[in-house]
């Protein structure tokens, strides 16, 4: 278990961390946890986000979840918030989760075979 | 029917976080001594009426606005229904919500645990407003971890950053190794 002292070195760490970039997000990725979801595989989705964002340093990245989006038969759902542009893609694997990053969430380009829907700001 | 345990876990804490709970308890206990597992998830979100309890495992009750079907619950209830156990639900408006589930931990249809480590993780990491407390025992061995320690001392930092998501996987995966459950 972690200790009082490791957890006050981690605090100090991630405050010098956070001195050294902007405040603001670059992207929001948000899985939907619904039953349908998690059953659909969203859990393993969402590691696999966290895993990718974690190798490739993305301080900037936010990832979030919400809740059934409708479209059950769809799941896994995964919205990428970008550059005021919302891309909603479906049945997203792990290896999924890997290109959204790599392609949208980097460089900005929307993958496109694995978009369910999208919403212009 | 979800493969793992730990899945219908997550399920059950999505529920508690639509209630709008700030705190979330989850209690896994495998009592190998006595081949009992049981499962308590306890919130303070917003609570059920006892209407809505008793019709809870009915998969045509739901609070859901897109759809008439909600599985969860009716998931649980049908594990806990073979495995020779039992789904209990307490539920008290504006309170909260307790749900224990037991089952008979050598039971064949019993699922897997399943990858808990993730899920917690996932959990406290995707809601960081949210205070988790969650302990697993083993017989006589016990892991926890409490968000609410974590934030006392980390103060400002969110548990989101990326730091602290390294050290709340490294804490629950060195955890559930001392208790012997490291491979699941």
């Amino acid at each position: 278990m972690t200790t009082l002292d490791e957890l006050r070195k981690l605090k100090e760490k991630a405050l010098d961390d956070l001195k050294t970039r902007e405040g603001k997000a670059s992207a929001k990725i948000t899985v939907g946890m619904g039953t349908c979801g998690i059953a659909a595989g969203a859990r393993e989705v969402t590691t696999a986000f966290m895993e990718e964002i974690q190798k490739r340093n993305l301080k900037d990245i936010i990832v979030a979840q919400s809740g059934c989006m409708g479209f059950c038969e769809q799941e896994p759902l995964v919205e990428v918030e970008k550059d005021g542009q919302k891309i909603i893609y479906k049945k997203v694997t792990v290896e999924g989760a890997k290109k959204i990053v790599a392609e949208h969430v980097i460089n900005g380009n929307v993958v496109g075979d694995m978009v369910f829907a999208s919403e212009e700001k | 029917m979800m493969p793992e345990l730990s899945l219908n876990i997550l399920d059950l804490a999505e529920n508690s976080i639509s209630a709008q709970a700030n705190f979330v308890e989850i209690i896994l206990d495998e009592n190998i001594k006595d081949d009992i597992l049981s499962l308590v998830i306890r919130d303070n979100g917003k609570g059920m009426g006892d209407e809505f309890v008793k019709q809870i495992t009915n998969p045509f009750i739901t609070t859901r606005k897109t759809r008439k079907v909600g599985l969860g619950i009716p998931f649980v209830k049908q594990i806990t229904d073979l495995c020779e156990g039992e789904l209990v639900i307490t539920s008290e408006p504006g309170q909260g919500t307790e749900l224990k589930a037991s089952m008979k931990h050598s039971h064949i249809d019993r699922p897997p645990i399943g990858d808990i480590v993730s899920v917690i993780h996932t959990l406290i990491v995707l809601n960081p407003h949210i205070d988790f407390l969650f302990i697993y025992k083993v017989d006589n061995n016990i892991y926890s971890i409490d968000t609410r320690e974590w934030k006392a001392i980390l103060d400002v930092v969110p548990l989101n950053d990326m730091n602290v998501q390294k050290a709340l996987k490294v804490d629950l995966l060195s955890g559930l190794k001392k208790i012997g459950r490291s491979l699941i």
